[in-house]
Parts: structure tokens; C-alpha cells; sequence
């Protein structure tokens, strides 16, 4: 990636004059992909009772921030921390062992030229085609066979597949491992996985990260599997979690938690926001060697 | 989660990874072997009680946490683990994926009245005839106990019920000088004077809603689903579904509905704010409106359900009971717990504490019930209005053994008339033609 | 995916069969297969089947396909989601690809804080983006009913039948164009210096080096992008599904072919035929991704 200059530096020499208009445009841009954040972020400081009189993006009469936080973690004992903390161990197995398995994998492929290789991705391409909502029933019934259902790894053991990840790896590793370095340490006597998790891993990083940021985000949004799979709220994510708490504002015994709901949905996306910045300097590195190629 | 049971979990998913895509109809056998069925009398029920155990029961009842805490004090060899499954239909898509895999179905499960059938028709519930159960046909309404006694075998007891009511908003009937309607005709006029006085005001909100339909149906004579063992008959033109339809088509084609759909956070808001004026709905309406509309505190009162020709009747909207589900490996136990949760006066008064409407005629009669003046009402005895609708609910009435499916695909069907304001009784026709076709597809004999 | 890796410089000796590497693609590929092999395999098993709730299971061999075939809803459902390809898709990519090329310009003031906001939305999970924008398109308490208000009558109406289908839309763009602009970006980073210097020689202006450059520069983006938005597309579930309650008799049980077979699963218990169009879905849509694909790499080769 060293070749790369950063966009800034490359044409501060040519053009330094800045664009007034476009960055008002941009401006617009920006408005439009945060207006509904604010509105999350304001409405979150509302109580129940606010929330269905007041204008949306002006405060209530109380500001209830904190009081809706509490009563957020509170809440039935407490069960969005569980929620939270069920997110917590799905995202660290599931995106982590994603990224492994993608890394180890698409290492491989353009690595080896083993039978089958090349059937590999277009095995994974179609699969990929058949809409996972509609094989939820077969998944089901395998997983319940499986004795799986209601249990984390129902949750898990499907996220371990990225087939993005997988992708991304391959094309990223052709470039960043050289065949030579690999012939080296063979050369010396070194097995095939001592040399991967020594030498090539290490290439790999910049990649490995970005892989990780796009399945922490997977894991972290994952909805539909979850409510499929899970009847017992003690294994909830918090997708599934909120959406219930969404819910319960129907039918005979309706209890609208609307405010909890929205407070719910910011604490939700403050961890992923915060991993997003905190990896940015990577993932972008990343990604510019995935799409480059292809 | 034991480390364990995960290794074991382990192994088997290498086996079936090697068995690869040779899944045979093994998976796909979907039949449920119950458990018990041997034992034959109450006193079983008892002695299951004594030697105790460990039960799951699912719920979404605001009550079920305390009526649970108090069955666990009483009887402390019994441990129940209580589970939020969702709400409504959500609960029924994973009961339903349980029975259909045989396995993680709970003991006990809440089902609404129109749910019912067709978990007994799949033979996924137990018949509680066996235990003795049947013998407390007296303690509950005669409409909620024929809900859950289908073709001479009881398959849960009634929780709650939902006779239904007019709720109205007296601040906007006074402010606008509308006299309480008796009778549909006097309800189209009141529709009509409201929405010409202020165009933002509307005497109802309704976008089309299966459980609504039918109960106005059932309420004006109708009887659409006749149902005998998997013979079944669908005539939603039947003289009181027309009467109905008729009716509600005053209101559709003159835009004297709001289209504010039902539940959402505008509804709550149009509820408080007087955009919607009434409510024709079934008695357990004010612990809703006491917890989540609270700005119209003191606004609403509660009548009669205006009538087609001023004799007074009325019919069921929502409410359900519990039942025991046949996977259940202790149903001895899981049936002792349900007469327990919907007969014990103890789980009965929690209940109730947590502004349900009870099934059990005792409570309905009991003074302590009748004379209550809730403040959210102005002080009225909303209580003598709903109890008195409880005795008027027409008898007779009989959901489909696919009414879950039916209720799914009421808005691709009877909700296009709303959508487009069209003529309600073409919405109907539609909807009868899916459902004798689904039923047919399904292996009943449909007549339609 | 259309050059093949292999070919590659640095590419890996050709003369024997080396299966050492299934040892680095094995792990993955049991697991694919027990989540994704399996089943698939075990839907088209189930598609050649009917069970009824009254009567038991019986073999019909390919007649739940000949019904797929004639079954209006399904159609209604495809052709629905494939008109909201068409416009979507495009619509969120040339957004993507503007702001791309906006932040790339260095024209921008502080173009790092416009990259990352814009990347933001993407980061939210998709239950909450629709929670959000339900209550914002809110035609009576809502934003959209505020601003009705204001100008005096029912400009916007994102429930209404004409309406659903961009307001859905809407959704999905604000989701994910800041993640196609960002594998845009990445990709016009790649470029490398010396080009620029040497279209601004030849006084190329910046339209020109748009079109010259950094198009052509980005058509392997635009693929795989493009590709992943068609089976996002035809995919399309959670916000319609989600929207459902605040409009609910504009989409049906069958506004897309995925929630049409997830409803004909978990209302209607007709496994069978959910898994039949779930196969036929993801068997266009597989073909559709892989002509896109090839039209791309063609072009690539030109």
C-alpha cells in the first residue's frame, strides 16, 4: 500500500484552491445522513409522553436522557444488558472466528491451485443468491435436529460464514504474501501453517482487519437468524431485543416502550460507531485492495 | 450450556456435515409424540404438584411475572421458567416451528382464542379432558369456555376476555355536541357531524384488521366459518357479514375513517389528542389506555356497542387463554400449573391487579369488580358496562383451523377495499376465495 | 473474480496437484456447507414435496415449480422488487459515485469528516434505520406530517401506494450508499499519482480526467458493487417487513418475492412451496449476478 499517496497530499501541489459549492452540496449530502440520526439523539431524551406530543426534532419538556438510559438497563431486570452482552460474545466467536476462517481460507486460494479451487467461488456466489430468509425453515429444522435451536451457537455457527470476507482475503492476499517469501521459508523447512500464521499474517493485516470490520458490522446487525432461532430472550441480541420491545406495544396487553426503544437503538449504535473510527485508519487500506483488483 | 453438551453438539454437527446433503424424510417427519395421557383424574394433578419440578411456560402477559412468583411461593417444588416468546403472532411462528421440528416447545403456551384451532387441529395440544379439567366448565363465560372446548375435547382455559364496548372520548362528544350512539345508524351520523365540524377529527381509526372484522361480523349475526372436523365452510356473504359490510362501507366511502393504522405510535397519539374519537373494542381496552394514554386521563367513558336494531348483543375481541402443549414431558405437572394460573382466585385477583379482564363468571359478578370508579374514566363504573357485555356475547361463533393464516393475508385482500375505498363485500369475497382456496390446498373440504 | 487469481503475478507453481490447500479452505468449507450447502440442499428436497396441514406428505416431483410458474403473486412480487432495482440501485451507486469522486477531488473542505459521516448510516442495524425513518415518514405525528403542515397540504405521503416503493428506497440508499462510496474511494485512491500529473500536462480539465481516469478506474468497483446491490435487491426483506405495520394493506404478504416466501412458510405452514420459490429466487437471481459479472469483466478486457 506504500505506493499510495493519500488524495490530499497528491494534488496539494496542483490544485490548493478548495470548492465553496461542492462543499455545500456535500453539506446536503452530510444533512441527509444525519437528520435521522439527530432525530434519534433528540427523541432518545424524551419521555413516553413527549415523545407522542412534541415536534420530532425539537426537545421535550423534560429532559429525560439519563432517566431513559436507566430505565433502558433496567428494564425487566435488566435484560438489555444481557441483550448487550449476548451481542458482545456473537460479534467477538462470530465475527472473529469469520475473519479466521476467511483469512485461512482465501489464503488458500491464492495461495494453492488445488482441484477444485476455482468451483469454490462460484459455489459460494450462488449460495449466496438463494435468499437466506427463505431457507430459514430448512436451517431451522436442521439446527433443531442438530439440538442447536435456542442456544448461542445457532447464532454463531452461521456467522462464521463471510463470504465477502472470503473474497476479499483471496484477492488481497495474491498481491500482499509474494509467492518468493513463501518459497523462502519453505526452503528452510518450514510447514505450510508455521509459515501462514508467521510470515503471511502479518502481510495480511491490513485486510484481515478491514474483514473484520464488515463482519463485526454483520454480526452486530444481525436480525433475522437470531429471531428465528432463538424462543428465549435470555439469548437475544439486541436487534431482536428492540424489535420485540417495538412490539409489545400491540394487541390486548400493550405496553409502549417507544421511549426505551429509541434510547436502546442510540446505545446500540454508539459501540459499532466507535469501532468504525477506531479502525478507519485500516479498513481503508483494506479495502482499496480489494476493489482495485476484481 | 454445559462444556459438555457443546462438544456433543460439536460432534454432531461434523456428523451431519458428513452426511452432507443425504437428509432423508427423517428431518422432515414432523410428528409429535406427547407424553402423558395415562394419568386420568385431578388428584393426579395434585400429586404432580407434590412431587414437583421444572416447567417452562411462555407468555407475554404483563401479570404472568407475579402470577409465577406466587405459584412458585405456593408450591416450591415446582420451578416454572417463564419466557417472553413475543407477542401474538410471534409466539405462534415459534410454537409452530417447535412442534413442527418435535423438539422446544414449551410446557404451557398463552394462544388467543382465534389461534386455537389450529394448534388442536394439528394434534400439537393436549386434551385436558383426562385431568378432570373439563368439570370447571361452570367457573368461566359461556363464550370463552366454547373458545377453548373444540369438538368434545378441551384443549386450554380461559384467561381473558374481550367483550366488546364502545369506548369514546367524552371531551370531543361534548365539544362537538355528539350524543352517544345506540345504534350503527346513529354512529354513521355522529361520524358524519364530527368529521364536517373538524376535517382533522375522525370518529374511528381503522385500516382493515382481521380480529376487528370478524367480531363485527360475529357481532351482527354472522356466522361466516362453520367448522366440522375438516369440514369447513366459508360464506363471508353471509346476512350478518353483508350487515356489517354494508355498514362499515358508509364509513370507508365517505373518508369518515382515519387511516392511522392501529398500535403505532400515531395511534397512541391520535388516541390522546382527540383525533380519534371512538374505540369499538373488546373490555380489556382500559388497562391499555390507563398505561399508554395517559394525557386523556379522565376524557374517556365506556357505553354499549351501538346495535343494528337496538337489542342489545355483542361479541368476543381478542383475548385467550393458556394451554398445555402435548411435546410437554411433564403435562401432569403443566396442567396442575395451568388450573392453578386460570382458576386459583390468588392467580385470578394478580391478574386482574394488572388491568386484565377476567373470563371467570365470579369475578364478573363479584361486587368488588362491578363497583370500581377508575379516575382515568371520570369516576364512571366502567365495570357494570363490560360485564354487562360479557353476558350479551352472541354464543355459537367458531373461528377456522387456519385462522392465523387467514388473519395474514386479511390486508392483501379485505384491505385493498379500505386502500382504495372500495365496496367492503368485494373485500370479502376475495378473502373467502384465498381461504377456500388455501383449505382445499391443505387437505380440507372447503365449501365456499 | 474476473481475472482469476491465479493468474496473477506472483502465482503459485502450476506443474502437480497440490491439495494442501483444501487444508486452508477446509474449515471454511465445512462450516459453508453444513450453513449454506445444506440447506439449500435440503430445500430443493423439500420442494419436490407437499405436506398438508390435513393428509400427510406426498411426492408431486416438480409440480410446486409448474405452480411457481403461474402464480401471479409470485410474478407480481418479482417484477416488483426487479422495478425497484432498476431505479434504486442506480439512483444509490451515482450518488455513491458523486460523492466518491467529490471527496476524492480534494476540492472538499474537510473531506475526512464528510468520508466517515457519510460511511455512519451504514453502521446502524437495519431494524433501527427502519424504526427511525417509520416514525420520521409518520403521515400523521411524524416529520413528514410537520412538514405537510407547513406547506398547507399532503405533499408527501411515504405510506401511499405510489409512495411505498421510494420510500423504501430511500431507506435502503440512506443504509448503504456511504458503503459504495467508500469501495468507490478506495478504489480511486489506487490510482497512482503520475497519471494525474500527466493528464494535467496534456491540460486535461477535471471533467476529463473524471471520465478519462478515474471512471475507468473504478469499473471493477462498479461490478462488484453492483452485484452485491442486485442480490441485495432481490433479497430485499427487513425494511418492507418492518414497514408493514404503518402500512399495512400497501404491503402485502407478497410485496417482495422474499417476505412472499417467508410468509407462505410461517403463516401458511406451505414449507414446501416457500422452499420451491426460494430456489427459483435465488436460481434468477445467481443467473442475473453472473451475466452482470461477465458483461463487467468483458468490458474490463476491452
Amino acid at each position: 500500500m506504500t505506493r499510495i499517496v493519500t488524495s490530499s497530499k497528491r494534488f496539494s501541489s496542483m490544485k490548493p484552491r478548495k470548492s465553496v459549492p461542492l462543499t455545500i452540496i456535500m453539506t446536503v449530502f452530510v444533512i441527509y445522513s444525519l437528520l435521522p440520526l439527530v432525530w434519534l439523539v433528540i427523541n432518545a431524551t424524551k419521555t413516553q409522553r413527549d415523545l407522542s406530543t412534541s415536534f420530532g426534532l425539537l426537545f421535550g419538556g423534560h429532559f429525560a436522557l439519563v432517566q431513559n438510559v436507566i430505565d433502558t438497563l433496567t428494564y425487566r431486570d435488566g435484560i438489555f444488558l444481557r441483550w448487550f452482552g449476548n451481542t458482545l460474545l456473537y460479534v467477538v466467536v462470530g465475527a472473529g472466528g469469520a475473519t479466521l476462517l476467511a483469512t485461512i481460507a482465501g489464503y488458500g486460494l491464492a495461495k494453492y491451485r488445488f482441484p477444485g479451487r476455482r468451483a469454490v467461488f462460484a459455489v459460494v456466489l450462488g449460495a449466496i443468491a438463494i435468499p437466506g430468509t427463505a431457507l430459514a425453515v430448512p436451517t431451522f429444522l436442521l439446527f433443531s435436529q442438530l439440538g442447536l435451536t435456542n442456544t448461542p451457537w445457532a447464532i454463531i455457527i452461521p456467522s462464521l460464514i463471510s463470504p465477502f470476507g472470503l473474497y476479499l482475503i483471496w484477492v488481497y492476499a495474491i498481491d500482499s504474501v509474494p509467492t518468493e517469501l513463501l518459497e523462502a521459508a519453505r526452503m528452510d523447512g518450514a510447514g505450510e501453517f508455521r509459515t501462514f500464521f508467521t510470515i503471511s499474517i502479518k502481510l495480511l493485516a491490513p485486510g484481515i482487519v478491514t474483514v473484520l470490520l464488515f463482519t463485526v458490522v454483520a454480526t452486530w446487525n444481525n436480525y433475522f437468524l437470531p429471531l428465528i432461532m432463538l424462543s428465549d430472550p435470555a439469548w437475544y441480541p439486541l436487534t431482536v431485543g428492540l424489535s420485540q420491545w417495538n412490539a409489545q406495544a400491540t394487541g390486548v396487553a400493550a405496553e409502549p416502550i417507544y421511549n426505551l426503544v429509541l434510547t436502546g437503538s442510540v446505545i446500540t449504535i454508539i459501540p459499532i460507531v466507535v469501532a468504525f473510527l477506531a479502525l478507519q485508519r485500516f479498513w481503508q487500506s483494506g479495502l482499496s485492495a480489494g476493489s482495485v483488483k476484481q | 450450556m454445559t462444556i459438555m453438551r457443546n462438544r456433543s453438539a460439536i460432534r454432531r454437527i461434523a456428523a451431519t456435515v458428513l452426511a452432507g446433503a443425504l437428509l432423508t424424510g427423517g428431518l422432515a417427519a414432523c410428528a409429535t409424540t406427547g407424553g402423558g395421557g395415562d394419568s386420568s383424574s385431578s388428584t393426579d394433578l395434585d400429586a404432580a404438584l407434590k412431587a414437583g419440578g421444572t416447567i417452562t411456560y411462555w407468555s407475554w402477559t404483563p401479570s404472568a411475572e407475579a402470577q409465577v412468583a406466587a405459584f412458585e411461593k405456593a408450591y416450591p417444588n415446582v420451578t416454572v421458567k417463564l419466557v417472553n416468546a413475543g407477542t401474538g403472532n410471534d409466539e405462534y411462528t415459534k410454537l409452530q416451528n417447535a412442534i413442527k421440528a418435535g423438539s422446544g416447545a414449551p410446557d404451557v403456551a398463552q394462544i388467543e382464542y382465534f389461534a386455537l384451532p389450529q394448534f388442536a387441529l394439528s394434534d400439537s395440544l393436549l386434551d385436558l379432558t383426562p385431568y378432570g379439567l373439563d368439570s370447571l366448565k361452570g367457573d368461566y363465560t359461556a363464550s370463552t369456555w366454547g373458545s377453548v372446548a373444540i369438538d368434545g375435547k378441551l384443549y386450554g382455559l380461559p384467561q381473558d376476555s374481550g367483550p366488546m364496548a364502545l369506548f369514546y372520548n367524552k371531551a370531543v362528544f361534548d365539544q362537538f355536541g355528539l350524543t352517544v350512539p345506540t345504534t350503527w345508524d346513529e354512529y354513521i351520523a355522529d361520524a358524519k357531524t364530527l368529521h364536517a365540524a373538524d376535517p382533522t377529527k375522525f370518529i374511528a381509526s381503522d385500516t382493515g384488521d382481521a380480529g376487528f372484522t370478524t367480531s363485527m361480523i360475529w357481532q351482527a349475526g354472522g356466522h361466516p366459518f362453520d367448522v366440522n372436523g375438516t369440514n369447513v365452510t366459508v360464506n363471508l356473504a353471509d346476512k350478518g357479514s353483508a350487515k356489517w359490510a354494508d355498514t362499515w362501507n358508509q364509513l370507508v366511502d365517505g373518508g369518515l375513517l382515519s387511516t392511522i393504522p392501529g398500535w403505532s405510535d400515531d395511534w397512541f397519539k391520535g388516541l390522546g389528542n382527540g383525533t380519534i374519537a371512538t374505540l369499538v373494542t373488546g373490555a380489556w381496552m382500559p388497562g391499555v389506555l390507563e398505561s399508554s394514554v395517559p394525557d386523556a386521563s379522565g376524557n374517556w367513558r365506556v357505553a354499549p356497542i351501538p346495535t343494528y336494531d337496538g337489542k342489545a348483543t355483542t361479541a368476543e375481541n381478542g383475548g385467550g387463554g393458556q394451554s398445555v402443549v402435548k411435546q410437554s414431558k411433564n403435562p401432569a405437572l403443566a396442567a396442575a400449573f395451568l388450573r392453578w394460573l386460570n382458576n386459583d382466585p390468588e392467580s385470578i385477583k394478580t391478574f386482574l391487579a394488572n388491568g386484565g379482564f377476567p373470563s371467570t363468571t365470579a369475578e364478573l359478578k363479584s361486587d368488588d369488580f362491578v363497583n370500581q370508579e377508575p379516575e382515568y374514566f371520570g369516576g364512571q363504573k366502567i365495570n357494570e358496562v363490560l360485564t354487562q357485555a360479557a353476558a350479551d356475547v352472541t354464543p355459537g361463533w367458531s373461528y377456522l383451523p387456519f385462522q392465523v393464516y387467514a388473519n395474514s393475508i386479511f390486508g392483501d385482500t379485505v384491505g385493498q377495499s379500505y386502500a382504495t375505498v372500495g365496496d367492503l363485500n368485494k373485500g370479502l369475497a376475495d378473502w373467502q376465495k384465498k381461504l377456500v382456496e388455501y383449505g382445499n390446498q391443505q387437505g380440507f373440504t372447503v365449501k365456499g | 473474480m474476473s481475472t482469476r487469481p491465479a493468474d496473477a503475478p506472483g502465482r503459485p507453481r502450476k506443474d502437480r496437484r497440490d491439495w494442501r490447500g483444501w487444508a486452508f479452505v477446509g474449515p471454511f468449507g465445512a462450516v459453508f456447507a453444513l450453513v449454506f450447502i445444506t440447506p439449500v440442499a435440503y430445500a430443493i428436497y423439500l420442494s419436490l414435496f407437499r405436506q398438508q396441514l390435513v393428509g400427510g406428505n406426498a411426492f408431486v416431483g416438480l409440480s410446486n415449480y409448474l405452480q411457481v410458474i403461474t402464480d401471479g403473486q409470485f410474478w407480481e412480487a418479482f417484477l416488483r422488487v426487479l422495478l425497484f432495482l432498476v431505479i434504486q440501485v442506480p439512483v444509490m451507486l451515482a450518488l455513491a459515485l458523486c460523492a466518491a469522486l467529490a471527496i476524492d477531488s480534494a476540492r472538499l473542505h474537510a473531506a475526512g469528516f464528510f468520508r466517515i459521516v457519510l460511511f455512519l448510516p451504514y453502521a446502524v442495524p437495519a431494524v433501527v434505520a427502519v424504526l427511525m425513518w417509520g416514525f420520521i415518514y409518520g403521515n400523521n405525528f411524524g416529520l413528514t406530517a410537520d412538514l405537510n403542515h407547513l406547506i398547507g397540504f399532503d405533499l408527501i405521503t411515504p405510506f401511499a401506494r405510489n409512495w411505498i416503493l421510494s420510500s423504501i428506497g430511500n431507506i435502503v440508499t440512506w443504509e448503504f450508499v456511504g458503503y459504495n462510496m467508500l469501495i468507490f474511494y478506495s478504489a480511486l485512491r489506487t490510482v497512482p499519482t503520475d497519471i494525474y500529473e500527466a493528464a494535467d500536462l496534456d491540460g486535461a480539465g477535471p471533467f476529463r480526467v473524471i471520465t478519462g481516469i478515474k471512471l475507468p478506474a473504478l469499473r471493477g468497483a462498479i461490478v462488484i458493487a453492483t452485484i452485491f446491490s442486485i442480490i441485495g435487491s432481490f433479497q430485499l426483506f427487513n425494511e418492507p417487513n418492518i414497514l408493514k405495520p404503518l402500512a399495512p394493506n400497501i404491503i402485502t404478504t407478497y410485496f417482495t418475492p422474499n417476505m412472499y416466501a417467508y410468509n407462505l412458510s410461517f403463516a401458511g405452514q406451505q414449507y414446501n412451496y416457500s422452499a420451491t420459490v426460494a430456489i427459483v429466487m435465488g436460481v434468477i437471481t445467481a443467473v442475473i449476478a453472473y451475466v452482470v459479472q461477465l458483461r463487467g469483466s468483458r468490458t474490463d478486457e476491452r
